[in-house]
This record gives C-alpha cells, structure tokens and sequence, in this order.
C-alpha cells in the first residue's frame, strides 16, 4: 500500500517501502501552464527536505520545485525531457518528477494528507 | 505587490466570460491566456488568427504643426505617406530610447496618430506635450480601445465585417467601419504575422471584438502569447529590450532612423549617435538560440571565454520554434551571427549560438514589386 502525501508548494510524494516517489500537484500544473521543460536531480545527488531540487518551466516562467523529504536520489523520470507536455496530461502518474531513498521517516508524516491539500488548495 | 487600483479595458467583462486568467500588466488587469493556454494561443496565431485586446496602449492625436515630432525623435515623420504608418523611436537628449511608438497619417487628415507603448503613455505624452510646446498640440485618447487581429487568416476574417481592407499593405492606415463601428485599421502588429491594429471607441470595443470572436477562425489570445510570438519574430518590448541608457544603434534599429534625419542629425544624441553608427557600438542588441530545451531568461549573463560579455533582456521557449530562445546584448564585436557564446543558467553555462533575427519569418504583406523597368 503506497501512501500520499502534499506540501504548501505543491509537491506530492507517494511513498512505497522508503522510496518516495515525487512530482508536483495537478494545481500546480494548471496554476504554471504548459510545461516545456524540465530540469531533474541527478541520480546518486542527495537532496536535502526542503531543498531546490528541480526545475519546472512553462512558456512564461521557471519555477523551482522542493523536495519535500530528504535522501538519495534513485531514479528521474528521464521521459519528461522528450515529453515534458507530461507534467500536465498527467502530473500525479506518468508526469512524476524524481524518487529518492528516503532518509527521514518522519518528515513525511508531518506532510498534509490528501484531505488537508484540498482544503489548502481551496483556501487559495 | 502595490494597492495602485488597476484600470480595466472595455473589454474587461469579455475577457473574463472568456475565462481570461487576468494579470496585472502595465497598471491594467489584462489577461495572461484564456483556457486554451500560451501555447495553442501562440500556434493559433500562427495558423489561423488571433485576437488581442491592446486597449491599454496610449493612444494620441498630433495636430498644429505636426513635424515638430521629429524633434523627439530620428523618424522621417514629414515624409510618411499618406495613408501610411512608421515606426519611430521616442528619445532622450542623450539619444537613449525612451518608447517605441506608431506615427500614422491618415488620408485627408491634418492630424497624425499616435500609438505608444502602455507603460510609458503618461511620460511620453508628457514628454511630447512639452517638446512641442507651441508648435504643435497633443490630444490623448483614453476612451478608444485597440484591438489587434493576428494571423494568416486575419484578413480573411476582417474583410467580412470591413470590405476592402485586405488591399491594404502592410503599414497602411485608413478610416473604415468595421461591424459597424467607426475605425482606424492598419495592417500592422507585433507578431511577426500578417494582421492588423483596429482603433474604435471604447463603446464599440465589443461589439467588435463578439463579431470577430465570432469567426470560426478566431480565438482570444492573452499578453502571455502575445510576449512569446513578438519574442520570435525579433521585436523589442520596451524596457526589457531596450530603456533610455540604450541607443537605435546599440538596440539594432536603425532603419527606423530616417535617411534625411541621419544627414541632417538634427535629432536628440545626435552626436552619440552619429558616432556609434560610424564606429560600431560597444553593445548590441542580438538574438539567442541556446542549444537543448533549457530556456535561458531575462537577466541571464552571457559568456565569451569565461568572461561576462553580456545579459539576455528577453528569453523564453518558442512555441513555433520548438526550442528555446532570447534576445539580448553583447560586446559589439561579438555581434555577429554563428558567434558562440554562453549563457549561464542556475550556475551552469549553456552554449548558445548568435543568431539573426527574426527567429520565425515574417509573413507581412508587402505590396508586389513593380516589374519592368529594364535593370
């Protein structure tokens, strides 16, 4: 059973065993507009919670995107590079961003739920 | 962010039954993109044709003796044709550009009309207003509204509710009813399209603006789209591209300077001028193709042989390009097209090539070249 999880800048994390898989939130997708590139973390990179650990841009602007939990990065989802139109056809599957092993447990536990997220969302 | 109250277009209520995302722009709620997004905005344009609300460009009548407008600037304005359009540049005394701007003379018409940039309206019409003192008087028009219809379809659309216009050529101006409104058309525009500016008064803006919307061919096209279309076909927005501590020279605009004017260098900064068109400039205005997909941005230093030889002033990804691209300024002697330079970005340097502009060709419709005349 994975489990999901958002942050204030909207980023999601789903989390399997401790690898977290991370990418950013439908709102956010809508909210920058068509993607057309994207910068990943490099695999073996460690990435600290909180830290800047990719890029998003649209046609107007970039946007910095947070890991949301800490670790090593495992895998970037190298077909955003070709497609990153991906990000918004489908930003909570195909259009996730990178996975890292996760250093800290807890930190994901302090994330809002998918109840919490929408009523952040709502409140914007 | 300031509490300044924003102004709205006639077209305000429009924009937002459109669903335009609406963005504060140049002291205006203007819309960004409607839900059809920047991109297919953009392709649309390109396509078929595009409507932009421009309501909130400063528009101004010249009357009394109009050719005193060349003491603000080094455009040929006694020499516009009638039923003719220029472009112009407005300058400082020490010939750094202050706005770009539209100077029209219509058929029959004593007056010339203006259009400048939105976020210089106020000082321009100032500026103008006080330079001309006494010769010449200068009347804003704040209750017209702009419309600008964009695209290869465009006069296709426009010749159905305004008969005639498509003889027009590119930077022809006249007078015409347009779905019944009285309007100054002009085949002109900031895409690098075939299309045209539609001048009406703010009490016909939508009824205009539904009739053309109407057309199966047109779809509304936010500032958004608008940016990254005027990036592609090489056109300055003012005060990124270009700002009073630039000169025509530096900026790459010089056929906008008359060939009269530049013999008679009667113009502010003359001098500065005259001199960087016979020496070269130490910096000029140029495109950017960066390689790969990274967009480079406004503010990006551009890099020779690791040393700082200038900063993109616009830069994004172009949708019909495919790719990213900018403009901005280099050394003088790096200005040349196939020089390889670098921008950085988040730390890292890309490789970037200097290229001629326009990045995408334009489609004006120039008039046909007479034929004949033994060579």
């Amino acid at each position: 059973m994975s489990e999901l999880r958002f942050t204030d800048q909207h980023e999601w994390v789903r989390l399997d065993g401790d690898e977290a898989t991370i990418g950013i939130t439908r709102y956010a997708a809508e909210s920058l507009g068509d993607v057309v590139f994207v910068e990943l973390p490099a695999k073996g990179r460690t990435v600290g919670a909180g830290a800047q650990a990719a890029v998003v841009e649209s046609v107007k602007a970039a946007s910095e995107v947070y890991a949301p939990v800490g670790g090593e990065v495992t895998a970037a989802n190298a077909a955003l590079e070709a497609e990153p139109a991906k990000v918004n056809a489908d930003p909570e599957g195909e259009g996730w961003f990178f996975k890292v092993k996760m250093s800290d447990k807890a930190a994901f536990g302090k994330l809002m739920d998918e109840a919490a997220y929408k009523e952040f969302v709502k409140g914007l | 962010m300031s509490d300044e109250v924003l102004k709205k277009t006639p077209l305000y209520d429009l924009h937002i039954s459109l669903g335009g995302k609406m963005v504060p722009f140049a002291g205006y709620e203007m819309p960004v993109q409607y839900p059809a997004g920047i991109l297919k905005e953009h392709l649309h344009t390109r396509a078929e044709a595009g409507l932009f609300d421009v309501s909130h460009m400063g528009q101004a009548f010249l009357s009394g003796d109009t050719a005193a407008l060349e003491r603000v600037t080094p455009a040929d304005i006694t020499g516009i044709p009638e039923g003719m359009q220029r472009y112009g540049l407005l300058l400082n005394d020490a010939g750094g550009i202050k706005d770009d701007f539209m100077t029209m003379r219509l058929k029959g018409e004593d007056a010339l009309y203006l259009v400048v940039n939105a976020s210089m309206k106020d000082s321009d019409f100032a500026y103008i207003a006080e330079r001309l003192k006494g010769a010449a008087t200068l009347k804003p028009a704040p209750d017209r509204a702009l419309l600008a219809l964009q695209g290869p379809k465009a006069a296709d659309v426009l010749e159905r509710h305004a008969t005639g216009v498509s003889n027009l050529t590119f930077m022809q101006a006249i007078r015409i009813n347009v779905a019944g409104a009285p309007a100054i058309v002009s085949r002109t525009g900031y895409t690098g399209e075939d299309g045209f500016e539609i001048s009406i008064e703010g009490r016909d803006a939508e009824k205009v603006a539904r009739a053309l919307l109407g057309e199966k061919e047109v779809l509304p096209i936010g500032l958004g789209a608008r940016d990254s279309l005027r990036l592609e076909a090489g056109l300055c927005l003012y005060g990124h591209d270009m700002d009073e501590a630039t000169d025509p020279v530096e900026a790459n605009l010089v056929w906008s300077l008359g060939k009269r004017r530049k013999e008679a260098k009667d113009f502010p900064g003359a001098d500065r001028i005259t001199k960087n068109l016979a020496n070269g400039p130490a910096k000029k205005r140029v495109g950017l193709r960066p390689e790969g997909r990274a967009p480079a941005r406004e503010g990006s230093e551009i890099v020779k042989d690791g040393v700082v030889v200038g900063q993109v002033t616009s830069g994004g990804f172009g949708p019909s390009l495919n790719g990213p691209l900018a403009m901005g300024y280099v050394r003088g002697d790096l200005a040349t097209p196939g020089t390889k330079v670098e921008l950085m970005v988040r730390g890292k340097a890309l490789a970037a090539e200097v290229v001629a502009m326009p990045f995408v060709p334009n489609q004006y419709k120039r008039p046909a070249k007479k034929t004949g005349a033994a060579t």
